[in-house]
């Protein structure tokens, strides 16, 4: 965080040193402005992510009571306690001091100002910082040539705990973590094996004892949002995309696709979702360009759509702004982290959000490190564990009719109690 | 002393070549301006990160201003060759930059502006790991076919820009900017199908890894292993060498040289502008393709959509520092390297993010842009009246 604020202005003055030498770097200005902008905001980010992490515990503590919370008071960020089951058996625990434990974060080339998850896992360490005692530290990367020396470097630093953000790092990060079994790892969206030697053969790997993944099955909420767009629709038409085609963003919307599909079963409607057949879809292609979102949000209201539910980090935001401008033609519904409250600027627009704590699974992770000195088994978040979950509705409450609110509350139920199986 | 600057001494007798005249550019703007606009960059550099380190300006802290500020460089320093690691990891970095800024300096020299190395890198990289995956077959084969694969995939992708400028005149720019796009795209496609992807249940796009056998060997194992340098350096500066060859010795890069300074001239003279178009842009290609095949034979083993990162427009400041010429960028890629390697380290020690590295880099562009600004700033006066443009501009 201080390194954030603290350059903010020097990468403006980057990005005008870059457009006055007017060299035709047009990439460079492009990677390098979102960051400016996506800093300033970084303190609203946080301090949203927090109270929501906050009120979401509330709500898992009583097992799916009303969708609505109001941040609870006690900032119990391990409420995710229940998916982690047993991480080192077998071995007797070690606990360790808070302050000698030493949590290393490298991003991939998005950078820790992304908005995303990159961001998200580094508000995690911060959360540890604050909860345990330990020390963070972090490398960012700007390309994929980054990633091994950055991880070696934190091994030469002696971290006890690597976090590698994305599934871009999973082979570095195997081959790092083989050879330094001591070292604990966690990945987040991926997972990290040993290849055995063959890495186009993945029947043989091997699970690595000292890497935990972190995935989420954000299907669970997003069948949810899915759910709840259906009900919501007015003209029987609502959409979603996606950054980029790659699974971690794909489950989002076929768990979206699907809870249209059950809405769709239980009422006998035909509402239609644009931007994903299960298959394939629409997607920005990049998860910073603005103006794609807005483009795409665009193209969807023009074909009858008012909801949107845009899986693509930033890119969103275009959503939020074409909304805004266009009042009362499309609403959007936020991804990631509870938008409603770390977009102030266009809370209006928001439905609801679906929220994937990846900031909880790297608190949960640093908390097995220090009990047991072992990273633990993967990590799933779940609407049962509380890794993940809907947002309040907020402004909109008086909007959803409270027949479609308990609906979604006992869908919830059903999924965390397993009666209920989204696929992914 | 390199191949663009300084004009064969004393032998402007029988073969005078009008071409040097031009080219020639005093001693001074060659070797002063590139190292003067270095040291302005990390002054104005410098004064940047100490006018943002809000928290020690408030306290009034100017003593730990400067101390941070001295921690950042040194661990940039000592970062990029304070160790063996150090020095392994700047051979690294400076190999992709060196074979790109070759690139970008070919098609400079030829008048053409090569804004594409990212995507011809892409494409020889994927043509690379195709071969790195698909055969089977001892080392001394597979490497050079990879590389020969990775070449051919860039000139292919680099040579179709010449032929769109030759044939319909459509500017370069333009179109090397767009197919940066489009080769991008192509390869965020080719990854998802069967032939390229990973087998294995995560369905993220990243290929098969190359054989054990088509990694390219280390430099310096003799050191101690697992330093990451490799022969790819060497191929580089062998690439190095060809070009200086190319330009110095050759008939076709006296050709290409001339239409680079003056097309009128050179049509005047009988030669034929279309071709020596697309032969730039292909060779040009072929460098940003061999590029991507080091990098993924000696480095990344594996293709991602985001393996080329910037390594593409670093290039033009690479070869806007070298001057455009072999020796030139060599060193403007090795200082390249040097800053990405020790930006790791200066992360960590100083507490500087990386964006000073880019700041660096960006300030570094500017002042060789701008050469006016740096003689200003340091006060040095033209001599022989050549302003030394690097390239001939956006119009032609």
């Amino acid at each position: 965080m201080r390194k954030s604020k603290r350059f903010s202005a020097l990468t403006l003055v980057a990005g005008l040193a870059i457009t006055a030498a007017a060299c035709g770097s047009d990439s460079k200005s492009s990677s390098t402005s979102p960051a400016t902008t996506a800093a300033a905001a970084t303190t609203a980010a946080a301090t949203a992510t927090t109270a929501a992490t906050g009120g979401a515990t509330a709500t898992t503590a009583k097992t799916g009571g009303s969708a609505t919370t109001t941040g609870g008071s006690a900032t119990t960020t391990g409420g995710s306690t229940g998916a982690t089951t047993g991480g080192s058996t077998g071995t007797t625990p070690t606990s360790l001091d808070g302050s000698k434990v030493l949590a290393c974060e490298v991003t991939d080339t998005g950078g820790v100002n992304d908005k995303g998850f990159n961001q998200n896992a580094h508000e995690g360490i911060l959360d540890a910082e604050k909860e345990y005692g330990i020390k963070g530290d972090l490398l960012e990367s700007k390309s994929a040539s980054d990633y091994a020396p950055n991880l070696t470097a934190f091994i030469a630093k002696k971290c006890t705990l690597i976090v590698s953000v994305g599934f871009l790092l999973a082979p570095d990060t195997a081959t790092v973590a083989k050879a330094n079994p001591t070292t604990q790892f966690a990945i987040v969206d991926s997972d990290a094996n040993d290849d055995n030697g063959t890495p186009n053969d993945t029947t043989d790997d091997k699970n690595l004892p000292n890497v935990r993944a972190l995935t989420f099955s954000t299907e669970q909420p997003s069948y949810l949002a899915g759910y709840l767009a259906a009900g919501m629709t007015k003209t029987g038409k609502v959409a979603t995309y996606g950054g980029i085609n790659i699974p971690s963003v794909t489950s989002f919307m076929s768990g979206y696709l699907e809870g249209v599909n059950k809405y769709n079963t239980v009422h006998g409607t035909k509402v239609t979702v644009l931007g994903w057949d299960g298959k394939d879809g629409s997607f920005a292609g990049n998860f910073e360009n603005l103006d794609d979102g807005k483009n795409l949000t665009q193209g969807f209201a023009d074909e009858g759509a008012d909801i949107v539910f845009p899986v693509a980090g930033p890119v969103g935001l275009g959503s939020s702004a074409y909304a805004k401008e266009n009042a009362g033609k499309i609403r959007v519904i936020g991804v990631d982290v509870d938008q409603y409250l770390s977009n102030s600027n266009e809370q209006s627009v928001y439905l609801t959000s679906v929220i994937k704590k990846i900031d909880a699974s790297v608190v949960d992770t640093v908390k097995n490190v220090i009990q047991t000195g072992k990273v633990g088994a993967d990590y799933v978040g779940t609407l049962k564990n509380g890794g993940l979950d809907l947002a309040p509705y907020h402004d909109q409450e008086k909007d959803v009719p409270t027949a479609l609110q308990d609906e979604i509350t006992q869908l919830k139920k059903d999924i965390i109690d397993g009666k209920i199986t989204v696929t992914p | 002393m390199t191949d663009a600057g300084t004009p064969e001494p004393a032998t402007g007798t029988a073969r005078a070549r009008p071409l040097q005249r031009l080219e020639h550019i005093d001693a001074k703007n060659t070797v002063l301006v590139p190292v003067l606009a270095v040291v302005s960059a990390l002054v104005v550099g410098a004064i940047i990160v100490a006018a943002t380190d809000i928290d020690r300006l408030q306290h009034g802290a100017f003593g730990g201003i400067a101390t941070n500020i001295l921690d950042a460089y040194k661990a940039l320093f000592v970062g990029a060759f304070g160790s063996w690691t150090g020095i392994s990891e700047t051979l690294v970095f400076a190999t992709p930059l060196l074979l790109t800024g070759l690139a970008v300096a070919l098609s400079f020299r030829s008048g053409l502006f090569n804004i594409g190395a990212t995507g011809q890198m892409l494409m020889g990289g994927m043509a690379a790991v195709w071969i790195g995956f698909t055969m089977n077959g001892p080392g001394i084969v597979q490497i050079p076919l990879a590389m020969l694969a990775g070449i051919a995939g860039g000139m292919v992708w680099g040579g179709m820009i010449g032929v769109l400028k030759a044939r319909t005149g459509a500017h370069e720019v333009i179109t090397t900017i767009m197919t940066n796009y489009i080769a991008l795209a192509l390869v965020t496609w080719m990854l998802k199908t069967t032939a390229f992807k990973q087998p294995g249940p995560s369905g993220n796009p990243i290929s098969k890894a190359i054989a054990n056998e088509a990694h390219l060997p280390k430099l310096l194992d003799f050191v101690r292993p697992g330093l990451r340098a490799n022969i790819g350096f060497l191929v580089a500066l062998a690439a190095a060498v060809g070009v200086w060859w190319l330009f110095r010795k050759s008939k076709l890069g006296f050709e290409l040289r001339t239409v680079g300074a003056n097309p009128d001239a050179a049509r005047y003279a009988g030669m034929r502008i279309g071709t020596l178009t697309v032969v730039a842009m292909a060779l040009s290609g072929g460098l940003a393709g061999l590029a991507g095949a080091v990098n993924i034979l000696g480095t990344n083993r594996q293709m991602t959509t985001s393996f080329a990162g910037d390594i593409g427009f670093d290039a033009i400041a690479v070869a806007l520092l070298g001057r455009n010429t072999s020796v030139g960028t060599v060193l403007a890629a090795l200082l390249f390297g040097a800053l990405e390697a020790g930006k790791t380290r200066m992360q960590l020690d100083a507490d500087v993010p990386l964006d000073l590295v880019l700041v660096v880099r960006a300030l570094i562009v500017l002042f060789i842009a701008a050469p006016l600004l740096t003689r200003m700033i340091w006060r040095i006066k033209a001599e022989g009246g050549g302003l030394g443009l690097s390239f001939r501009g956006w119009g032609s």
